[in-house]
């Protein structure tokens, strides 16, 4: 059975990256995965022309669910608010790069929707998972 | 002498061989079914299948007997006076919420205290506090010790102020806390209040007898004793239980319905509106008899075998932090513990990768986890088809967990 603790997630759970708080921040969500208490808060900066200039997500959790975190930062640093709300979730998966069981992909994707919801300012569970 | 290997052999799951072999440490949430379970179930449905309580034909006959047969075994085994005390649900949660529902709704007013404590499964604690909400009724919870016990003064403390109803669990499903249940039910009692047992993490276990404990309520589900899933008991004093209205309407529940109104059976139909599993109650009756046959005082002493080994093993990790009551006193085969550096579900994912399947998570068991300062913990739990091989595997998983995440 191939071990979905690849280098990659242990190198990002142990040493993430963009981890800590933005002061000020013109984005932030938090929310947690009741299934397991993991929780991912993230924090956004964006200049004037909607470019994402800094990022900072916090939270504890399962190594998937801190590693997909530390990923999705820095694939967002530098893309246009209007690139990320448009984002699919394959392309964090895709970083991943594991084969997730259901439960899982649910800690995979928290950052994820945590971003999406930080950006629409609400909760996008319907739009995700429609 | 315990033959926990030979045990092993009856559970055609735990026999499917494969590499890694399946070392099944998560029957506190479901147990695995033996042969003659499975053989219960399928002749059941081979032999007798029909609805119950209706059917004047040999089939419908043999069903009925075969569902109320069970149900006076259940009474026998933990000792109820009558089968009407029997009271067949889909499971724990269903009966503890029946509870809640019917006595509750009927007893509970504005301003009343309803005793639990910070321990419980969500399923011995939700249903009280929703009714508690509905009408008005505060809910306090009995702290726990440093040891995993409940802190006996909190719980006279509250007594003190007379709580209208007790519920709590007679064995934790985190910690294995063995509960005095007798001595508290002898205290609530006195305090003028109903008690309501949650059984399902000890029934399996151990043997329970409802009039020696004195209890008014005590809920057990068939799935974590062996039996099938999707059914459970209620065992509720007669007195009581006829003083409540009914949980749900519907066939078998009535005397007499005309548009105008329906007057209720007597129990314990008057709680079992609709067609019941029939099969599963069989399914139930098998595994007592299974159970029964192993013995529960070898049951007990094979399980505290394996649980203080895995509890002393665990503890001697660097790194690894056990919770609950010490392997040297009378507790469960419930072993809960957390690993520096590794989240539980990562730990619980590592040992997976080895075949030995383990629960990680808040157990349905939130304000516990909040009382212990953690977010979520690993569970091994032992049953009786378990082996101190199995303690091996699990140890060498969380080492090699360690290993890992180092």
């Amino acid at each position: 059975m191939d071990s979905i603790y690849r280098e990659n997630i242990l190198e990002h759970s142990k040493r993430p990256q963009n981890k800590g708080h933005l002061d000020p921040y013109d984005y932030a969500f938090e929310d947690t995965n009741p299934l397991c208490g993991d929780e991912v808060r993230i924090e956004l900066r964006v200049d004037d022309s909607g470019t994402v200039t800094d990022v900072a997500f916090d939270g504890q959790g399962c190594a998937i669910s801190q590693a997909s975190a530390s990923m999705l930062t820095e694939m967002i640093l530098g893309m246009h608010v209007d690139e990320i709300k448009a984002m699919p979730k394959e392309e964090l998966l895709e970083e991943v790069g594991i084969e997730l069981s259901p439960a899982r992909l649910k800690c995979a994707l928290l950052s994820f929707n945590v971003l999406k919801a930080s950006l629409y300012g609400k909760a996008v569970d319907e739009q995700l998972h429609s | 002498m315990f033959d926990a290997a030979a045990v092993k052999r009856d559970f055609p799951i735990l026999n499917q061989g494969g590499a890694p072999p399946l070392t099944f440490l998560d029957s506190a949430a479901s147990s695995q079914k033996p042969q003659a379970v499975i053989d219960a179930l399928v002749n059941y449905y081979t032999t007798i299948n029909s609805n119950v309580h209706r059917g004047v034909y040999k089939l419908a006959v043999a069903a009925d007997h075969a569902y109320d047969g069970t149900r006076e075994h259940v009474a026998r085994f933990i000792n109820a006076t009558s089968p009407d005390e029997i009271v067949f649900t889909r499971g724990t949660t269903e009966a503890i919420n029946l509870v809640a529902a019917t006595w509750g709704r009927t007893n509970l007013r504005e301003g009343d205290l309803v005793v639990s404590t910070v321990m419980e499964h969500h399923s011995c604690f939700v249903p009280w506090q929703m009714i508690a909400l509905e009408v008005g009724a505060r809910i306090e919870a009995v702290r726990i010790t440093e040891s995993g016990e409940l802190d006996q003064d909190h719980y006279r403390e509250l007594l003190s102020q007379n709580p209208k109803v007790v519920a709590f669990t007679q064995v934790s499903n985190v910690l294995g806390t063995i509960n005095p249940v007798k001595e508290m039910t002898a205290q609530a009692h006195a305090a003028g209040a109903v008690v309501c047992i949650d059984a399902a993490q000890s029934v399996p276990h151990m043997a329970v007898d409802v009039q020696d404990l004195d209890v008014d309520f005590l809920a057990f589900s068939a799935h974590k004793m062996l039996g099938p899933m999707g059914i459970g008991v209620l065992y509720g004093k007669r007195s009581v239980l006829e003083s409540m209205p009914p949980y749900q309407g519907g066939g078998s529940m009535i005397r007499k319905v005309t548009l105008e109104k329906t007057t209720w059976a007597d129990i314990p139909s008057r709680f079992e509106a609709g067609t019941p599993s029939v099969g599963d109650v069989v399914g139930l009756g098998a595994a007592i008899d299974y159970l029964q046959d192993l013995g529960y005082a070898d049951i007990a002493r094979h399980e505290h075998e394996l649980a203080a080994a895995a509890i002393i093993r665990l503890s001697a990790i660097p790194g690894v932090t056990v919770y609950g009551p010490p392997a040297d006193v009378a507790r469960a085969g419930v072993v809960s513990f957390v690993v520096d550096g590794v989240h539980p579900h990562d730990v619980a994912a590592l040992l997976d990768e080895r075949g030995v399947a383990v629960r990680a998570g808040h157990h349905c068991a939130q304000p516990l986890m909040k009382a212990l300062g953690v977010t979520a913990t690993t569970r091994a739990s032992f049953y009786v088809y378990n082996t101190i091989d199995d303690v091996d595997r699990l140890i060498e998983g969380v080492e090699y967990a360690q290993r890992v995440f180092a």
